[in-house]
């Protein structure tokens, strides 16, 4: 940071809410004092801040199996690494290819410590666990993001995954730190309990994780708000422009790296205390890619998407990978597609939808929606008929050609089964596209009609 | 000696591959701007496409299709997928480049299953190209095909596979076409201005989308190619783009991204730097004690120290990129920033 926005570089602009700190501006702070700022009360961030508390409080009694205190404790710990991760590819355009090394360094770190906890020989309480993480996660992704962060753009990306690659190829090496194939693993539970938490019921672990979900959250959406946050996005816009104001684009980078390491550090340490375990996966290429999936499948343009992402990652990874072998296959075709249609990914559907419902343009649109939803049904159940005969037929040979397919039994080697699901997609296919030409139109004209409705707003 | 010649030609083989795969990723990178995630996973489609359609046609004119259908394929993507995210950016058409390359790998498994498949050269290139002969009366000598038996019983043999000697004829054969259709046809011209310039090569009336396209596809193509000369070489199995991708990229950074010569010398260092030290079998320890310095086992770095050098050749080309990004950030022959 070697510049900073004088107070009086804006003239005669008032900055509400803006608090003055020390030296030249205090002068100015005086003479403001008397002035009064109308600061309504912001409700709405009260009530959204609330509810997610509430919502993370409130998640373990609704879902009480124990497979989905499992589940939402996972899905805690993805929020904060799909969050930290959108700091980079939301916040500052920089797309890595390699972020699941300052996790999994945390997690082994974190892993290392319990193990000395659980030794005696280092005196620190469970709950602090991921802090140790994060510390690992800042060091190393200080340490490697200072080569990484020289480049942006494309080959940003390409030296994230050959630093990916050099570390995971580093932890088969090194099996005295990363205990080779089998991993490293741990015990949490440590006594004697404090306040009778001895984190053993998984309840517990989820509650710990919820505090830290909660904490990173509020943290990771502060930093959105400070100078650094807002230079990384000047950053991501528009790089010369910034170094023309006098601002080092690569320190920017370096800095929010380096944040963003932090809290992906937390949450391999959330991780270790989670799962007990550490293996050479944690950092590996496969973990990477899926944040970077996950992240922009919720949605990479809005704070928020990303809490969308992790939620989907668990789902994803441990419940539609239980349900089908092809989960990789329907995963991969998701992502193209949102890619194609949808840039800003769930999150982005979701801000659509609210704005048009706000200009009450929703509703018109309700019928276009089923149909769509009734079209792409129909030729999704077509499609995924086959992809799962074509799997069966190729994973599970010996169990024999017949197999059940929500609820039905077909034949993966009888033509009929295979024409039905032909015809299905077929019929479904062109319904859709029917359905989707009807829509785009109805879509676009109500965009130009909100479109014309602000500009009248502004001109009023 | 000749262990030695034969680790050098093997590490010279490998680069040229890397320099099929690269090139081509070089190609699309410096004309359209878009990093192809998905190579190696054309890469692996042209092994698999060979070896499916070798079955059928047999193995040189297989080696002619897998090309064209990976080729065909690649800009069949292009057109549907890539020009449709292109206005919103490099980074959503590096992303479905990402995707893709989940997608290939799950259609390959599905088609042709999870194990390697038995991808076999032909006879011609299933011998060895030529032997070394070391013996101790008449030295170092050289014998095409494979040595008598007669020759090798009070000899050291060392044989160099026919398909390495086929693959780095056809990376140089390949070169040299390349080399002279970009400089010196009409197309090459076309796809030069297309390159630097494409609103006025647009403006002279031609269809740069087009060319796109058709740049995008051969790139594929090149990829499909050193597919099928990889994969009888190596093992044909899902697991191998995996193996190859990251490389590329160290192989595209190093060299300078958007650098065709880059790419060739990147290409052949990288090949040499993971091939060559595999054979050398000492660590920093053995360093240390020749240099009179003797480090005990229980010291903090001895698990660092004891790695000999072919345990460490895997990440040797990843700590060469960080190097390059330390002392010379646009690469060897990088022009820009």
């Amino acid at each position: 940071m070697t510049a900073r926005t004088k107070p009086d570089a804006a003239p005669g602009r008032p900055e509400p809410g803006r608090a003055h700190l020390g030296g030249a501006d205090g002068v100015l702070a005086g003479q403001e004092a008397h002035v009064y700022h109308f600061k309504p009360y912001n409700v709405g961030r009260w009530v959204v801040w609330g509810g997610y508390a509430l919502l993370l409080l409130a998640a373990p009694l609704v879902f009480s199996s124990s497979l989905s205190q499992t589940l939402l404790s996972q899905m805690g710990i993805a929020i904060i690494a799909c969050l930290a991760y959108n700091m980079l590819l939301g916040q500052g355009g920089m797309l890595s290819f390699g972020h699941a090394v300052y996790s999994g360094l945390g997690s082994f770190l974190a892993i290392h410590a319990l193990n000395h906890i659980g030794d005696g020989t280092l005196h620190l309480p469970v709950s602090l666990l991921p802090l140790v993480g994060g510390f690992a996660g800042l060091v190393f992704a200080a340490l490697f993001g200072f080569v990484t962060t020289r480049k942006s753009g494309t080959t940003f990306a390409m030296i994230t995954l050959g630093i990916g690659e050099l570390v995971y190829s580093m932890s088969l090496m090194l099996p005295e730190f990363f205990g080779g194939e089998a991993g490293v693993s741990s015990n949490r539970v440590v006594p004697p309990a404090t306040l009778g938490i001895s984190f053993g019921p998984q309840i517990q672990v989820y509650y710990l994780i919820a505090s830290y979900c909660f904490a990173c959250t509020g943290l990771m959406f502060a930093f959105t708000r400070t100078p650094l946050g807002r230079m990384l996005n000047a950053v991501r816009d528009n790089p010369e422009r910034v170094g023309f104001i006098g601002y080092d684009t690569q320190r920017v980078r370096w800095f929010a790296f380096v944040i963003s390491g932090l809290f992906m550090g937390i949450a391999g340490g959330l991780g270790a205390i989670h799962f007990e375990l550490a293996t050479a996966e944690v950092v590996g290429a496969q973990r990477s890619g899926a944040y970077l999936l996950f992240t922009y499948l919720g949605g990479s343009a809005v704070f928020f998407g990303p809490i969308i992402g992790g939620v989907l990652m668990v789902l994803a990874t441990v419940v539609l990978s239980e349900l089908t072998k092809a989960w990789l296959l329907y995963l991969g075709l998701a992502f193209m597609l949102m890619v194609m249609y949808a840039p800003a990914g769930v999150a982005g559907l979701v801000v659509a939808n609210l704005r048009l419902a706000a200009f009450g343009r929703l509703r018109p649109l309700s019928s276009s929606y089923a149909a769509l939803l009734a079209a792409g049904a129909i030729a999704f159940l077509g499609a995924s008929a086959m992809i799962e005969m074509l799997y069966h037929l190729q994973l599970n040979e010996a169990l024999g050609p017949v197999m059940s397919f929500c609820g039905i039994r077909l034949d993966a080697k009888g033509a009929s089964a295979w024409l039905a699901a032909l015809a299905l997609l077929a019929v479904g296919g062109v319904a859709f596209e029917r359905a989707r030409r009807r829509f785009v139109l109805r879509w676009d004209a109500a965009q130009s009609d909100i479109e014309r409705e602000l500009k009248r707003r502004d001109a009023a | 000696m000749d262990q030695t010649v034969i680790n050098i030609l093997n590490g010279l083989s490998s680069g040229l591959l890397l320099f099929m795969l690269s090139s081509g990723l070089t190609l699309i990178f410096s004309m359209m701007g878009v990093l192809n995630f998905a190579h190696a996973g054309f890469y692996m489609l042209g092994a698999y496409v060979g070896y499916a359609s070798s079955r059928i046609v047999g193995f040189w004119p297989a080696l002619a299709v897998a090309p064209l259908v990976v080729g065909v394929l690649g800009a069949v993507f292009e057109r549907l997928c890539l020009r449709r995210v292109h206005r919103y950016g490099h980074v959503p058409e590096l992303l479905v480049t990402f995707g893709l390359s989940y997608l290939i790998l799950e259609v390959v498994q599905v088609v042709w299953g999870r194990a390697p498949v038995a991808f076999d050269p032909p006879a011609v290139l299933a011998r060895p190209a030529f032997t070394l002969v070391q013996s101790a009366a008449s030295g170092l000598s050289l014998v095409l095909g494979q040595a008598d038996a007669a020759t090798c019983a009070h000899a050291a043999c060392t044989t160099f596979p026919a398909t390495r000697a086929f693959m780095m004829f056809v990376a140089l054969l390949m070169l040299l076409a390349l080399w002279l259709l970009l400089k010196h046809t009409r197309v090459g011209l076309v796809i030069q201005a297309a390159l630097t310039h494409p609103e006025m090569a647009e403006a002279l009336g031609h269809n740069v989308p087009r060319v796109f396209m058709l740049v995008f596809g051969a790139g594929c193509a090149l990829a499909g190619l050193a597919g099928v000369i990889g994969g009888t070489t190596f093992v044909t199995e899902p697991a191998m783009a995996a193996a190859v991708g990251p490389i590329l990229f160290v192989v595209v950074v190093v060299g300078g991204t958007g650098s065709l010569v880059g790419a060739f010398v990147g290409a052949l260092l990288i090949g040499l730097l993971q091939t060559v030290p595999l054979t050398v079998d000492k660590s920093l320890v053995d360093a240390a004690s020749a240099l009179g310095w003797h480090v005990s086992s229980d010291s903090v770095a001895w698990p660092l120290m004891k790695l000999t050098l072919a345990q460490v050749a895997p990440i040797l080309p990843y700590l060469l990129l960080v190097l390059i990004l330390i002392f010379r950030p646009r690469g060897l022959f990088g022009t820009r920033e």
